[in-house]
């Protein structure tokens, strides 16, 4: 009974409030800020900093802190994902299912449908596309307008700042316009 | 001088004790990512095509936490557990381009994927191997930006 209670998938006013409170949790241990894109940065810095000047920083002192959260989300990310995994197909509203369903989703178990998201998609122009050029554009986007979902989407709007309110209004206008327009391109 | 030195040391130190807890603390937000569905493939299309509320009503209700308590920090001026008083650095607007183009593009790629940076992390950890790739070409991004960032409008 228990054990079926922890594989459920949790309601938003479980997981809205808990992701606020990391976000508090971090500013109150060590006055951090909460923020995923800038270890994609300071993974540039200690690996491959180049000549570049906005690598040279000392990231052990600015991201260290930072590079061990992320590796404490890939922890996380197998307990949720692994150990306490949901065994139902996900429940989204029947609007958005029939609506990927016309993309060609049949598969809605797990996180990421199992078509699309494998190693042999590497393979496709398209799985490389999606994959690659996907990972690219999120790695360069973020850096470029300084903060993800994470640093813009909560940190930057809880604290009231306008950049945040551009860049939040920016990817949700072209994440929407790619996934109507672009994506079925993308999935054969 | 020397005081000033042996300070900074046992900050320093201090700073290293407290690894574990951004460890666990990133533990959490991982679950919460999948066990909340925030690494969903699916939620984040359900979002993006306007066919459900579900993320909305993650990010409202997280907003609806996190902004009154960062405001009530800041007024305080709280200090936190290593010490040093809760500041939120401001993000510099100047015109503003930077956020929008760069918003956009990392808009594209969220689409792509379906995942920003935090599940992107989360599905390496739930068994999604391939998302390591993905990951892979997001720090080549990173690096590319760093590489265009003085040709580039901000």
């Amino acid at each position: 009974m228990i054990g079926e209670l922890l594989h459920r998938p949790w309601p938003w006013y479980v997981t809205g409030p808990l992701l606020g409170l990391v976000a508090v949790g971090l500013l109150l241990l060590g006055n951090k800020p909460f923020g995923i894109s800038s270890n994609l940065r300071h993974l540039c810095a200690a690996c491959l900093p180049g000549d570049l000047a906005y690598f040279k920083y000392d990231w052990r002192r600015a991201g260290l802190w930072n590079l061990v959260f992320v590796a404490g989300v890939v922890a996380g990310g197998f307990v949720g994902g692994v150990l306490l995994e949901n065994p139902h197909p996900v429940a989204l509203t029947s609007q958005a299912q029939a609506s990927l369903v016309a993309l060609g989703i049949h598969d809605f178990s797990g996180l990421v449908p199992r078509e699309l998201f494998n190693w042999h998609v590497l393979l496709s122009v398209r799985g490389l596309l999606m994959v690659v050029g996907g990972g690219f554009l999120i790695g360069f986007g973020t850096a470029y307008a300084g903060g993800c979902t994470s640093g813009h989407g909560i940190s930057g709007l809880a604290d009231l700042q306008l950049p945040s309110l551009l860049a939040v209004v920016s990817f949700f206008a072209a994440g929407a316009a790619a996934s109507f327009l672009l994506l079925p391109l993308l999935i054969p | 001088m020397t005081t000033a030195t042996a300070t900074t040391a046992a900050l320093a130190r201090f700073r290293e004790r407290l690894l574990p807890a951004y460890f666990l603390g990133g533990v959490l937000f991982g679950v919460v990512l999948t066990k909340g569905e925030l690494a969903s493939w699916f939620r984040i299309q359900e979002a993006l095509r306007f066919k459900g509320p579900y993320l909305y009503e993650v990010f409202a209700s997280a907003l609806a936490v996190a902004t009154p308590a960062f405001t009530w920090l800041k007024r305080h001026r709280v200090r936190s557990l290593a010490g040093e008083v809760i500041a939120i650095p401001p993000k510099a607007l100047g015109g503003g381009r930077r956020y929008v183009y760069g918003g956009l593009i990392f808009g594209l790629g969220w689409a792509f994927v379906g995942a920003c940076p935090g599940p992107l992390f989360a599905l390496i950890g739930a068994g999604v191997g391939v998302m390591a790739v993905a990951c892979l070409a997001a720090v080549a991004g990173t690096w590319v930006y760093g590489y265009l960032r003085p040709r580039l409008p901000h």
